[in-house]
């Protein structure tokens, strides 16, 4: 089986994190960066694929030239190669852009099954997945906690607030994973090392075919026209238990539609 | 990535890649998995064998070893900061890794390729946990006065005896054990006549006593190892008979070493407790790190952490190099340890009244830095392995 992982790296979420007045996009620079936190499930979940079923894990990442220390932790974790799409002509991709990027690669490269993360921590759309199926004239499974492949034939748990929908489709198909799914592994000693020497593809706009006026901040569909920074946390509110603390909690918590 | 680099957040100069590899690895193990369970651990005695499982995979449990025999093929230099990093998110896992690195130590230098054939390759591998037996109940700085017998029969040799104060024992799924095959423990010749055994946990006659109450390290096990005519082939003899207690020795240096980077790595946690807190806490009006008579106290903090580190890394890099290092990793491992207890005393201080309670871990550091002055040889011990080493040197230059 040939299986892809998507890979993105995104501003560590414990660093203070920015979007710049210029232009009203993320500051990557301000921010350590890390592999998105899901992309680790996706990637986990191919290698356990590639274990059981026979095959290869490829990482696609789409990023400026910091993203290879994403890829390298990647292929650390046991993924056999990797392909970066990088271009200066890519920032500020939106979700239809990235979505034409990605695809165009997958494309090229070929693929049973391409693995996500249901989200990036960065910007949360969690749109990604079924744009790209939906331009890979592919079948999306979203959400999934679990996954099976047997042949040609793929069903997953998609997770849902009454539990789980079992879906199936048949491959090639696109898989969007939740942290439920596994627990992902840390690479080993010997893991690291051999990554050094995997090799990794890179590709412009050029070499993936990607028309320049379809991507990058200046063609992109959405803007951000406006942004503020997040307003300093409030003090909380005290409940003082006069026998009846117990129903002004629960008044609280029922008024913010918690309970 | 420099800042926000997990661990201790100490800046290193690291020899190669590999050495950025196994380090940054350990830092970010340390970090996610170690640290936040070692209170709960500790308070609740709970030996974290899962932990070890983990280092194991992650290709950290036999770093020092040739490459060939299954080990990491690093350099002592490499290693001792891995252990440095674990030891600093939680000290009985960087101890317990530094004593499975000695247990191994035996076989893998005094083993024939036959014995390392049919045992090495699992115990490097990260799966099996080993302890190390020289200790007993009436010898221990003195350890060649060891009384536990090694008897021939037939083909085997029998074991009878008690060892004391096993880090592992009932853990471990095998033993390197240190008995008498001749010899009088009260003679001058006492230390011939010593060999060394591999003994796999598995044996019929090998129990574990219950384990110690320590003051710290608690979920570390330690207890006495029973041998009652525990049958080891003849086979599982490492090196000549009579011959073990050099075994011991060398084991010792270098496990002294790893002694010292626990030390270190113990220091700079309590270090960076109290300069956190320093830095955050404010009395009369501003941090308290502003004081000097509490920046100054940091100040000797940080210095003696950095000097027990660059002498550590010295002894290592003889030993990487082939140079004698005996006399350097007793420093180091003497530094090293007083430094510890005394950063860990100090760090309480910083922290007052919050020093003295679990809900900050100074107080268990300064409780875990005490057993460094004693294990592997007591600091007055590695005074007197200086010392005598002097002594030697100023004869041979005559
Ligand atoms: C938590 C823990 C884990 C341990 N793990 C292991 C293990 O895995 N394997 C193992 O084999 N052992 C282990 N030990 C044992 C440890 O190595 C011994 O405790 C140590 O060597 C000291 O021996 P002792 O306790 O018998 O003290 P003693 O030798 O009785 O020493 C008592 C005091 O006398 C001093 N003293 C002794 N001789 C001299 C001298 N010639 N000059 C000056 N002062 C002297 C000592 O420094 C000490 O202060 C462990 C101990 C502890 C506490």
């Amino acid at each position: 089986m040939n299986i892809v992982v998507c890979v993105k790296q995104v501003p560590d979420t414990w660093s203070e994190r920015t979007l710049r007045e210029s232009d009203s996009t993320l500051d990557r620079d301000a921010a350590d960066a890390v592999i998105n936190e899901l992309d680790e499930y996706a990637i986990e979940e191919g290698l356990r694929l590639a274990e059981a079923h026979g095959g290869e894990v490829t990482i696609l990442s789409m990023g400026p030239d910091r993203a290879t220390e994403a890829i390298r932790k990647a292929l650390s974790m046991g993924a056999d190669k990797a392909v970066h799409l990088v271009d200066d002509a890519l920032a500020g991709s939106d979700l239809l852009g990235t979505s034409a990027a990605l695809a165009a690669v997958l494309g090229q490269i070929g693929f049973d099954l391409v693995i996500l993360g249901s989200e990036s921590t960065d910007a949360r759309t969690g749109a990604l997945p079924a744009m790209l199926a939906e331009r890979l004239g592919v079948p999306q499974l979203s959400y999934a906690s679990k996954v099976e492949v047997d042949g040609s034939a793929i069903s997953i748990h998609r997770l849902a607030d009454y539990g789980y929908d079992t879906v199936e489709a048949t491959l090639p198909a696109v898989v969007s994973v939740v942290e439920k799914i596994n627990e992902p592994r840390y690479p080993t000693f010997k893991g690291i090392m051999a990554a050094k020497k995997k090799p990794v593809q890179t590709m412009s706009l050029a070499d993936a075919g990607i028309d320049p006026a379809t991507v990058g901040l200046a063609n992109a569909a959405s803007e951000v026209t406006g942004w503020a920074k997040r307003p300093p946390r409030q003090a909380g509110t005290i409940v003082t238990d006069e026998g009846d603390g117990g129903a002004k909690a629960a008044g609280f918590l029922a008024e913010r539609k918690f309970i | 990535m420099t800042a926000g680099t997990p661990g201790t957040g100490v800046e290193r100069s690291y020899p190669d890649e590999a050495a950025r590899a196994a380090i940054g690895l350990a830092a970010e193990i340390g970090a996610n998995e170690l640290a936040p369970a070692a209170a709960a651990a500790e308070r609740e005695g709970r030996f974290p064998r899962a932990e070890f499982r983990l280092l194991g995979r992650a290709g950290l449990l036999a770093l020092p070893y040739p490459a060939e025999l299954g080990g990491g093929g690093q350099p002592y230099e490499t290693y001792l900061q891995v252990v440095e990093e674990l030891a600093a998110a939680w000290l009985t896992i960087g101890l317990g890794v530094s004593v499975h690195v000695l247990s191994c130590f035996g076989m893998a230098t005094a083993g024939t390729p036959e014995q390392r054939e049919r045992w090495l390759g699992p115990m490097l591998g990260g799966d099996l946990l080993g302890a190390y037996c020289l200790s007993e109940p009436g010898s221990g700085s003195d350890a060649a006065a060891l009384r536990t017998q090694a008897t021939v029969d037939g083909q085997d040799y029998l074991l009878n005896g008690t060892k004391a104060w096993i880090s592992h024992a009932g853990q471990a799924d095998f033993y390197t054990v240190f008995a008498r095959t001749a010899g009088d423990p009260d003679g001058r010749d006492r230390a011939h006549g010593i060999s060394c055994f591999h003994v796999p946990a598995s044996t019929p006659g090998v129990t574990a006593a219950p384990a110690e109450h320590k003051m710290g390290m608690r979920a570390s096990a330690t207890a006495q190892m029973r041998f009652e005519s525990a049958r080891v082939p003849a086979g599982q003899l490492l090196g000549e008979e009579g011959r073990g207690f050099s075994i011991a020795l060398a084991a010792l240096d270098s496990g002294r070493l790893g002694i010292a980077a626990c030390a270190t790595g113990l220091a700079q946690a309590a270090l960076n407790t109290a300069v956190g807190y320093a830095r955050e806490r404010r009395q009369f009006g501003r941090p308290i790190i502003e004081f000097q008579g509490l920046g100054f106290m940091l100040a000797d903090m940080a210095t003696a952490v950095a000097a027990a580190r660059a002498l550590y890394l010295a002894a290592a890099r003889r030993r990487d190099a082939g140079l004698p290092y005996g006399r350097e990793a007793a420093m180091a491992k003497l530094f090293a340890s007083d430094t510890a207890m005394r950063v860990a005393t100090d760090a309480v201080q910083v922290l007052g009244g919050y020093g003295y309670v679990e809900d900050f871990p100074a107080e268990r550091f300064l409780r875990e830095a005490k057993v460094l002055q004693i294990v592997e040889g007591t600091n007055q011990i590695q005074r007197l392995v200086i010392s005598r080493s002097l002594a030697r040197e100023t004869r041979g230059k005559g």
